[in-house]
């Protein structure tokens, strides 16, 4: 697994870094060979959002992209999943021109995570700080994309097997 | 990654289909263990706990320590790399969204240069 991480391609590649700050934040920064305000538009336009945010090795096709990027105006993201296309929406909260972004993520009802983002320009590049909170620990286990995630849902019913066998032998 | 992580629960599973390996996780759940101590708590020779205790460690249930001529077994490093398993894999998916967001920042930095050298013309 470790040959994976350090083989990845590419001569002049910016690092992505995760770390996960609680049990339920997690920080993701990374910066991006340009000006603050050309990264932001690329976040907050739907015609360039479309074109970065699915990746071609994610497995998925976007069939549409809504984006209103204004203080209470929303988005709407539907992908082309089996065995039925997937939405994903929200409303945005936090809107401060090329500096922060929040938006929530409303697809898997009340109490979703929340995903704020800043922006920081720093000779010609931006740091981008994208911020994921969610409202437990296990919407953020849950969290994510494709089919490993039923892995890790099943390594939790493992654990929790672990734990009751721990618990009947321990009276 | 799919893969792996599919042939790690099928060890787990494995490993967890045996009563004596179960309990031996209990066991070890309270305190860590010599394989000699957990032997004779389940009544078995040195040689078959030796084998269940290599079957829990193949799966990452259970790690061991030689400390002199004693094997001490605890519970094993398996929910730690189930962590990183889990950080790797969302950071490589906004790795990858993050590619392509460079090429398009990329491009339209690049565009809008050459379009300040039109104007000044």
């Amino acid at each position: 697994m470790n040959a994976r991480i350090e083989s990845e391609p590419g001569a002049v590649k910016n690092r992505t870094t995760v770390e996960r700050k609680s049990d339920r934040e997690v920080v993701v920064t990374r910066t991006i060979n340009g000006p603050a305000r050309i990264v932001f538009e690329a976040f907050s336009k739907a015609e360039l959002l479309k074109r970065w945010w699915v990746p071609k090795s994610m497995g998925m096709t976007l069939l549409s992209c809504e984006v209103d990027a204004r203080v209470g105006g929303k988005y709407r993201l539907v992908f082309d999943a089996v065995p039925e296309p997937a939405a994903f929406f929200g409303t945005y909260v936090e809107v401060q021109p090329y500096s922060r972004l929040a938006w929530t993520n409303d697809e898997g009802g009340e109490g979703g995570s929340v995903t704020t983002v800043t922006f920081e320009e720093k000779g010609g590049k931006t740091l981008v700080v994208l911020r994921e909170s969610y409202p437990t620990k296990e919407a953020l286990d849950a969290a994510g994309t494709g089919a490993a995630d039923a892995m890790v849902e099943t390594f939790d019913q493992l654990d929790e097997l672990l734990v009751a066998l721990g618990e009947s032998s321990g009276q | 990654m799919v893969q792996y992580m599919t042939t790690r629960l099928d060890t787990s599973f494995a490993a967890l289909s045996d009563a004596t390996r179960r309990g031996v996780l209990e066991q070890l759940g309270r305190a860590d263990a010599s394989i000699t101590d957990l032997a004779e708590t389940f009544r078995m020779t040195l040689t078959g706990m030796k084998k269940h205790v290599g079957v829990l460690e193949q799966a990452g249930l259970v790690s061991t320590k030689k400390i002199g001529r004693v094997r001490t077994c605890q519970l094993g490093p398996r929910r730690l790399e189930e962590e990183t398993v889990w950080l790797e894999r969302y950071r490589q998916r906004w790795d990858e969204r993050f590619d392509e967001l460079d090429k398009v920042v990329e491009e339209l930095t690049r565009k809008e240069k050459s379009d300040e050298r039109k104007n000044r013309k």
